[in-house]
């Protein structure tokens, strides 16, 4: 093969190479991206009893199911419910995250071998199994919580209706992603030289200054990614109130927004109110992500400059 | 590399910068954070250990033994689960594991040539397109599964194997780790030396750089497979047929029917002792395997 036949093949080889990811990229996010945004854009008009061919005719809509999807109830009390939901889950889990991994990265600690594998197992459960999990043991009969109160003669929350499903939730949501984003913090902490702490032990600092002054600023990028991620993930829940759905009345099946999107397309058949309301989902993950990203960049910037 | 295990290179406990160096003296445990993260692994473990010793018991012990207390009814509650409709249960497995292991394989497969490419490659268009096919991981499932569901249907191609493994083959987040670690474990000048030797661009990613590649492709692999696995969006709009079910979707419409029939119970519950199994002994094997940094982006060759 001479020189030019090889660079030929070498300026050619990348697009090949990319070739498979480019087509299922057309075919599984950009085809059905763009027909869902195309039926937003769509309804059925049913003419006389809607009987018959003809009958049901699919039109131009313009922003009619935009503008009804932002002004219908279920989908806004569904997003304020995720918004509570968020607010627990969000703080919680990264809160715990970053304590563990704290813990984890400190001296003289024992036995984390095991107790770090035993915080990042849930990760290798399925929502589903996990809600379906924590779901029995909330249930009155078979809880060893409702077990132990019982006991001790203390009344018994219903941990499956009102203000506490939503910490019922929460509580499954940090249970499953805690100890994967403490592997991520704790990854960029042992990614720290030593050498940088040995001045500040040597002034006398404590760990906890140590962790507050210095290792949490020096962690904060993955701190970032992983808000961002938690972000994504909380804004579409929906394995887990579907899970529990069965187990109680008080998760309706517009629970969420993305049941409520669910609900719409195959419940009721409306595919283009559904359409719209999940191209306003992704409009709103795109723009909290971004807008998030953005903030903590300028931060970073800022702090840089100092 | 490094692993799950992180490994650097401190001070031992035991010696304090500054002071002569004695005999190494054992410290005593640091009891604030011990403790902690003991706590946090019992947190973790409380419905793990719940569902093995729930699965032990037969109905009448579930509501009337204490919690903890393990029953007898394991081997029963077992026959009665495969008895269920005629075995469904571990057609349920069987799928899934079909789903996650072909999926994880292919999906790895057209992450480390994008990947490959994306690293090595300077042309027109690159970091475009590497945005874009990023943008992919913003999009929420149901954004993308209910216009998937719709085309598919056109195409005749719901409610069947090929309509829940394709969506998932194109992992965003798998190119992205596999350029990260094509980018630290494939060195420009081998690939330019391949090309010194007359090699062909095919034949030097296959037999040059792929076996460089191979640990960060074991990560993208398990990733992916833990991800197929424990979906339950994409087969629960696709699928109406629940002899092509995976397991999920499979224990989902088990509790369904069993919330009212507190005799099903036992079923649900050995049923989720089941599926947690095999991915647990995946992680346990193989968690030395995994190099976590790659998440962090933290990558030193």
């Amino acid at each position: 093969m001479t020189g030019t036949t090889a660079r030929r093949g070498a300026l050619r080889a990348p697009y090949f190479f990319l070739l498979p990811a480019t087509a299922l990229f057309l075919l599984f996010f950009a085809l059905p991206i763009g027909y869902a945004v195309y039926l937003s854009f769509r309804k059925v008009e049913v003419s006389g009893l809607g009987l018959g061919a003809g009958a049901r005719e699919e039109v131009w809509a313009g922003f009619q199911n935009y503008t009804d999807a932002l002004g219908d109830s279920e989908l806004l009390d569904g997003a304020l419910r995720v918004l509570g939901y968020g607010c627990l889950v969000v703080p919680v889990m990264l809160g715990l995250a970053l304590l563990f991994a704290l813990m984890l990265d400190s001296d003289r600690v024992r036995f984390t071998p095991v107790t770090r594998l035993a915080i990042f197992l849930p990760y290798a459960i399925p929502g589903v199994v996990a809600a379906l999990l924590w779901g029995f043991l909330y249930l009155p009969d078979v809880s060893p919580f409702h077990f132990a109160l019982d006991r001790l003669g203390l009344p018994q929350p219903d941990l499956l209706d009102g203000g506490p499903l939503y910490f019922a939730l929460a509580n499954i949501a940090v249970w499953g992603g805690t100890g994967f984003n403490m592997i991520v913090i704790y990854t960029s902490l042992r990614a720290i030289p030593a050498e940088v702490y040995e001045a500040a032990k040597l002034d006398g600092a404590s760990p906890l200054q140590i962790a507050l002054r210095i290792k949490i600023p020096m962690v904060a990028p993955s701190l970032v990614l992983t808000f961002f991620f938690s972000i994504i993930a909380t804004l579409q829940v929906f394995s887990e109130p579907t899970t529990l759905k069965p187990l109680t009345n008080s998760v309706s099946t517009t629970w969420s927004p993305l049941m409520k999107v669910y609900q719409d397309a195959f419940g009721k058949g409306d595919i283009h109110s559904a359409a719209a309301q999940a191209a306003i989902i992704a409009l709103v993950t795109l723009v909290l992500s971004f807008g998030f990203l953005r903030a903590a960049n300028r931060r970073n910037k800022q702090e840089a400059a100092r | 590399m490094s692993t799950l295990a992180v490994r650097k290179t401190r001070p031992a406990a035991g010696t304090t910068p500054g002071t002569a160096q004695g005999p190494p003296r054992r410290r005593r445990t640091a009891l604030v954070p011990t403790l902690t993260l003991a706590l946090g692994a019992l947190y973790c473990l409380l419905p793990v250990v719940w569902v093995v010793v729930a699965a032990t018991k037969s109905g009448s012990e579930l509501f009337s033994t204490f919690t903890f207390l393990p029953g007898t009814g394991f081997t029963d509650n077992v026959g009665d689960l495969s008895a269920y409709r005629d075995g469904v249960y571990w057609r349920w497995m069987a799928n899934s594991a079909l789903y996650a292991g072909l999926g994880a394989l292919l999906s790895t497969a057209v992450s480390a040539v994008s990947g490959y490419a994306l690293a090595t490659y300077r042309f027109r268009g690159r970091e475009a397109l590497f945005n874009v096919l990023l943008a992919g991981v913003l999009m929420p499932p149901v954004i993308l599964a209910v216009p998937q569901y719709l085309l598919l249907a056109e195409a005749g191609m719901t409610d069947s194997y090929l309509s829940v493994l394709l969506p998932q083959v194109l992992s965003p987040y798998g190119v992205y780790l596999a350029r990260i670690y094509a980018a630290a474990a494939v060195p420009a000048d081998v690939v330019e030396a391949g090309r010194m030797d007359g090699a062909g661009e095919w034949r030097i990613f296959t037999r040059v750089a792929l076996p460089m590649m191979v640990p960060g492709l074991v990560t993208v692999f398990l990733f992916q497979f833990v991800a197929v696995w424990n979906n339950f969006l994409l087969p629960y709009i696709m699928l109406s047929d629940d002899e092509k079910f995976p397991i999920t979707l499979g224990l989902h419409t088990l509790l369904e029917q069993g919330a009212n029939t507190p005799a099903l119970y036992t079923l649900v519950i050995t049923g989720a002792f089941l599926a947690v199994l095999p991915l647990v002994a995946l992680f346990l094997v193989v968690q030395r395997f995994w190099s976590l940094d790659l998440l962090s982006g933290a990558v030193k060759s």
